[in-house]
């Protein structure tokens, strides 16, 4: 017995603490790459091609290095496909020897015999294959052409090497809910978990949002299959805003952008969560002074995330301590203001509230886009001429100047080239190698 | 979610890592991929004595849990057992 007693465990919720921040992320999503050999028609980040900006392996090293050091558990590590990166398995393997886990998404372009056989013996790996439909129909007409195909073989060759619970990864559209036990039975049948995701109006998503967000009855149907299975079905916490329902449904249940979650995207930017690249919710940059660690603890952005949130035109709301109002980036992209309700609201608010906006041309566009620009994707047979289009990065103003140019000033502004004239006689220039200018 | 035997041995498992926060504690079982939460410091403490302990008991002692709160921290350590955040050993 000692004299200074500490009290019991007190009874708190959770949430309330998160809602204030945590030191270090409990779920970190990292895209390593913008390059994807597929198209997907609701892709959240616009992936597509790489950008030349892409952290080096060196300055991925770093990074984890900081996630070990912040104690990070795990990173989810998507893209574009990571695996289309060379160094993706040695980047692996250097998170796993550092105490980081990584569960990966992947559409199973890589996913060989060899590669399954060397993911089923790492137990701080896991893989999460995407599939947006139950058969080939459905699923490759968002994914295209012949990635229900690849995901099956995939999932077949993770079977067979022994791996166990790896995810089925399904973001649910007015097509696919019909499927749930089709999923379910895929999942079953691959020794596979299923994980079920929302879909948002985030990147490419925006696009077909209005044709492809399930309807009223389905959100319905969706709830309801979801309480059904409890947690033997994943969800990453995505459909809180379902939870208006009744009863809510296993997870945090709150916006965790800033909070609990945040993205660090290709080229090392960071931001609140992975259905939000935009400048609005960009914290900073991981190569930045003070790098991942400075960005989370003290971007002004994160702070305001994490302070007390206002319920605006929900706090009267009776459900809106169960729902909180639902998604942020699902309000932002579609053009609702960020204190009211979601978009897919269950009690038909959102609804209503999309029905009276103004305009949507003038909706916030996703920043970087990085899609391929043969839209739609075509087949790929494998064979056959490339077609490429063509085009002047946005960013520059001019072409590059050779490092052969003859003449010495090119590329110099005339401000520029005045100025030099006019300091240094031509007589001294004649000193530096005999390099002659017009302007002289 | 029973409580453990107060003269039980236990550990943390090898394949958990701990994170302080300011509640208390985050859990990860790499093993089955669970996260868990310790929400207070006086918890994560005694967690964090078990393997140095003879006894459950000497472990919520050492943290200063008063005898009347203990059978709270023996459901609680319960609970992790039940998620194999805890495995017993040789007293």
């Amino acid at each position: 017995m000692t004299t200074t007693a500490a009290p019991p465990p007190k009874a708190m919720r959770l949430v309330d603490h998160f809602e204030l921040g945590l030191d270090a992320p409990i779920c970190l999503t990292w895209e390593l790459t913008y390059a994807c050999n597929l198209s997907c028609v609701h892709c959240l980040s616009s992936s597509g091609r790489r950008d030349p900006r892409e952290l080096s392996t060196e300055e991925c090293k770093a990074v984890i290095d900081e996630l070990e050091r912040m104690q990070v558990f795990y990173v989810n590590i998507g893209g574009g496909e990571p695996t289309v990166r060379g160094d993706f398995w040695e980047l692996l393997d250097y998170a796993t020897a550092h105490h980081v886990g990584v569960k990966f998404s992947t559409n199973g372009i890589k996913i060989t015999p060899e590669v399954a056989a060397r993911l089923a013996g790492n137990d701080y790996v896991d893989v999460q294959i995407s599939l947006d439909g139950a058969t080939a129909e459905v699923n490759d007409f968002v994914r295209g052409p012949r990635s229900y195909e690849t995901a099956l073989r995939a999932l077949q060759n993770l079977s067979d090497a022994g791996m166990r619970n790896f995810k089925i990864s399904v973001v649910c559209t007015r097509q696919n809910i019909p499927q749930l036990d089709d999923f379910k039975e895929i999942a079953d049948r691959y020794g596979a978990q299923l994980r079920l995701t929302r879909l948002r109006p985030s990147g490419r998503g925006a696009d077909v949002w209005d044709e492809l967000h399930p309807t009223p009855e389905q959100q319905r149907e969706l709830y309801d299959w979801l309480v059904a299975h409890g947690e033997d079905v994943l969800t990453g916490d995505s459909f809180f805003h379902l939870s208006a329902y009744g009863q809510a449904l296993p997870g945090l249940n709150l916006c965790g952008a800033g909070r609990v979650v945040c993205l660090i995207d290709p080229i090392g930017d960071v931001y609140a969560c992975p259905f939000a690249i935009h400048e609005e919710f960009l914290a900073g940059n991981v190569r930045g002074e003070g790098g991942f660690r400075t960005v989370w603890r003290d971007s002004p952005l994160f702070a305001k995330l994490r302070s007390p949130q206002s319920g605006g035109a929900c706090s009267s709301c009776q459900f809106f301590d169960t729902c909180k109002g639902g998604c942020m980036a699902a309000k932002f992209f579609t053009g609702l203001p960020l204190d009211g309700p979601d978009p897919e609201c269950v009690q038909g608010y959102g609804e209503q509230l999309l029905a009276e906006r103004a305009d949507t041309l003038g909706l916030p566009k996703h920043s970087g886009d990085h899609s391929h620009r043969t839209s739609p994707p075509r087949e790929r047979s494998g064979t056959g001429p490339v077609r490429l289009t063509l085009s002047r990065r946005e960013d520059l103003q001019a072409p590059p100047v050779s490092a052969c140019a003859e003449d010495p000033l090119a590329g110099f502004t005339a401000d520029f080239a005045e100025g030099f004239a006019t300091k240094e006689s031509g007589a001294d220039r004649r000193h530096q190698g005999g390099i002659r200018s017009e302007t002289a | 979610m029973s409580p453990i035997d107060p003269e039980s041995a236990w550990t943390l498992h090898p394949q958990v890592s701990v994170r302080p926060e300011p509640f208390g504690a985050l859990l990860y079982h790499f093993g089955t991929r669970k996260l868990s939460f310790l929400k207070d410091r006086t918890l994560l403490a005694v967690v964090e004595g078990l393997s140095d302990a003879a006894t459950a008991r000497d472990a919520c002692e050492a943290a200063g849990v008063a005898d009347e709160h203990l059978p709270t921290y023996l459901r609680a350590l319960g609970t992790l057992a039940e998620s194999r955040m805890l495995m017993e050993r040789a007293a």
